[in-house]
């Protein structure tokens, strides 16, 4: 069990999201950067998407009351076991009474934190993600704050301490792949390539449910309304400032503003980390190119979990 | 029939049929979530339909966008449309209590209707539910009369009432948690339409109807006692 201390900014139990439930309205939910859930769950040995806990630019204090592995990964938030620094994608045994303290990001934005067996709480239509729009899900539809306790699940038997990758790096120049559609037909070739090669800058407007850019307007043919349809995770919007928004893990699930692109699945982590003042350029690449990217991604994680 | 496909990076395919917010082009969406969900295709995760198109999410480990076009367009071959298919008719109670409807004012004078005749109108026909979005649960209906159309509130207010039911432009609705809000308000639903408590907390589907009728505020209160209780379910008929 990890007792909050502190809860930090905006800390949340997350896996995978929700699925089959866009249809009804609800909104996926689940970790903004799922490439670092399923690092740490990895080098874990757990569930890929077992439950984690995500971390938005200020770190949780917490208590162990038991023995327990754990892994913290994504962006650096200078964290702590007791006095000692933790290094980021490690596996580490914490004691019974040791104290992590997380930080605030230094590089990054999110991190995200995973224990031995995952974080167990009650699932909601069958996923552990916090929607905070309706309260539930998660630990008790909300964020963390103190004195919440949560409970872990049973370590798997091969878990490693000290086992590791190599941290990633966050540059403050985000390079995300994406593919035009679903309305790219809606802009003007000069809108297109515009897109494509402008530098976006990372506004303060920027949440679970997406992050607005600053940049060059884009002028679509003939108004950037449409009749509402589906949005997914990555989805960029043009709404009526011409400006950019993309849509993330706690999207709508249908609007009706035209998309002009789509960030590719692999590339959504990349977006989870950016800060405000970053800035994001977009790079075309087909679907096809975009399907490559996550099925390495997922073979990655394969070879990860084999080794 | 007319369709495309347009594409979400790896993530989903939109099926979009003829852009016009219609029953017919509707029924086309509603139809081929049907057949999809019967053919269970490897690889589809889930599935959004809206006014004019559906979006088809996929594990493109599992299927490539390729693959999974030949297998809609195949489907869409043998597609027979025409008529809902076991469509159902949620008879939902609404009281048009003062308490509950703070615009009815601004309904009445923008349409020139009588309170009752405002009500009645609304209650006159099942509404299509051409599609589930905005909050969990929140249908958007089609088919209400012209004459009730209302434009929304200038300002949208702070929150709405949950089971607030009401008009916004040609469009109604329920409300189905609280949230903010421009439409104007003409009655409550003691319904919980919305259920985080049911293993399906959804009371309706695309492709279903919602008839209002209604209730004066003592059998509004009586319904709310049962909501409260586990003891209601709104009167469901078979769409023709």
């Amino acid at each position: 069990m990890l007792e909050i201390i502190t809860g930090g900014a905006l800390s949340t139990v997350q896996d995978a999201g929700r699925f089959g439930v866009m249809k009804n309205g609800f909104t996926q939910s689940g970790a903004m950067d799922s490439h670092s859930m399923k690092l740490a769950n990895a080098l874990l040995k757990n569930d890929l998407n077992a439950p984690v806990i995500e971390m938005t630019m200020k770190g949780l204090t917490a208590w162990f009351d038991d023995e327990t592995y754990f892994c913290l990964s994504g962006g650096n938030f200078s964290a702590k076991l007791n006095e000692n620094k933790i290094e980021r994608n490690t596996v580490y045994k914490a004691k019974k009474n040791d104290i992590i303290s997380v930080g605030a990001a230094t590089e990054g934005f999110r991190c995200c934190l995973a224990v031995g067996g995952g974080f167990r709480v009650p699932l909601f239509m069958g996923s552990a993600s916090t929607n905070l729009k309706i309260s539930l899900g998660g630990y008790e539809g909300r964020k963390l704050r103190t004195y919440d306790k949560i409970e872990t699940g049973t370590p798997s038997p091969g878990i490693k301490e000290g086992d590791c990758v190599p941290a990633a790096d966050y540059p403050a120049v985000i390079e995300v792949g994406a593919v035009p559609g679903p309305q790219d037909d809606m802009f003007t070739g000069e809108d297109i390539e515009t897109f494509f090669c402008a530098e976006y800058t990372v506004t303060s407007e920027l949440d679970r449910m997406g992050i607005r850019l600053e940049g060059p307007e884009l002028q679509s043919k003939s108004g950037k309304d449409i009749i509402s349809d589906g949005i997914v995770f990555g989805s960029v919007q043009i709404p009526n400032s011409g400006k950019p928004i993309i849509l993330m893990a706690d999207h709508q699930t249908t609007g009706g503003y035209a998309k002009i692109a789509t960030v590719a699945g692999a590339e959504l982590s990349k977006l989870a980390q950016a800060r405000p003042g970053n800035t994001i350029r977009f790079v075309k690449m087909s679907v096809e190119e975009a399907e490559e990217l996550a099925v390495k991604e997922k073979q990655y994680f394969e070879e990860l979990l084999k080794r | 029939m007319f369709y495309e496909f347009l594409s979400n990076a790896d993530t989903a395919l939109t099926v979009q049929f003829e852009r016009k917010i219609s029953d017919e082009v509707n029924g086309f969406v509603t139809a081929l979530a049907a057949v999809i969900e019967d053919k269970k295709i490897s690889g589809v995760i889930e599935l959004i339909p809206t006014f004019t198109s559906l979006t088809v999410l996929y594990d493109c480990a599992v299927i490539r966008a390729g693959r999974l076009k030949e297998e809609i367009s195949s489907l869409i071959d043998s597609m027979s449309v025409g008529g809902a298919k076991n469509a159902k008719i949620y008879n939902i109670p609404v009281c048009y209590d003062e308490q509950f409807s703070p615009d009815m004012g601004n309904v009445t004078e923008h349409t020139g209707l009588s309170r009752d005749e405002v009500i009645a109108l609304h209650t006159s026909k099942p509404y299509l539910i051409y599609m589930l979005g905005f909050l969990p649960g929140f249908a958007y209906l089609g088919g209400m009369d012209e004459r009730l159309a209302t434009p929304r509130l200038k300002s949208p207010r702070l929150e709405i009432f949950e089971g607030a039911v009401g008009i916004g432009g040609s469009q109604t609705g329920i409300y189905p948690i609280a949230s903010p809000g421009g439409w104007q308000l003409l009655g409550k639903t003691p319904v919980k339409v919305f259920d985080p408590s049911k293993e399906n907390p959804i009371l309706y589907k695309a492709g279903d109807y919602i008839k209002f009728y209604p209730v004066t505020l003592e059998e509004y209160e009586k319904i709310e006692a049962k909501v409260r209780a586990g003891e209601y379910t709104p009167e469901i008929t078979e769409a023709e």
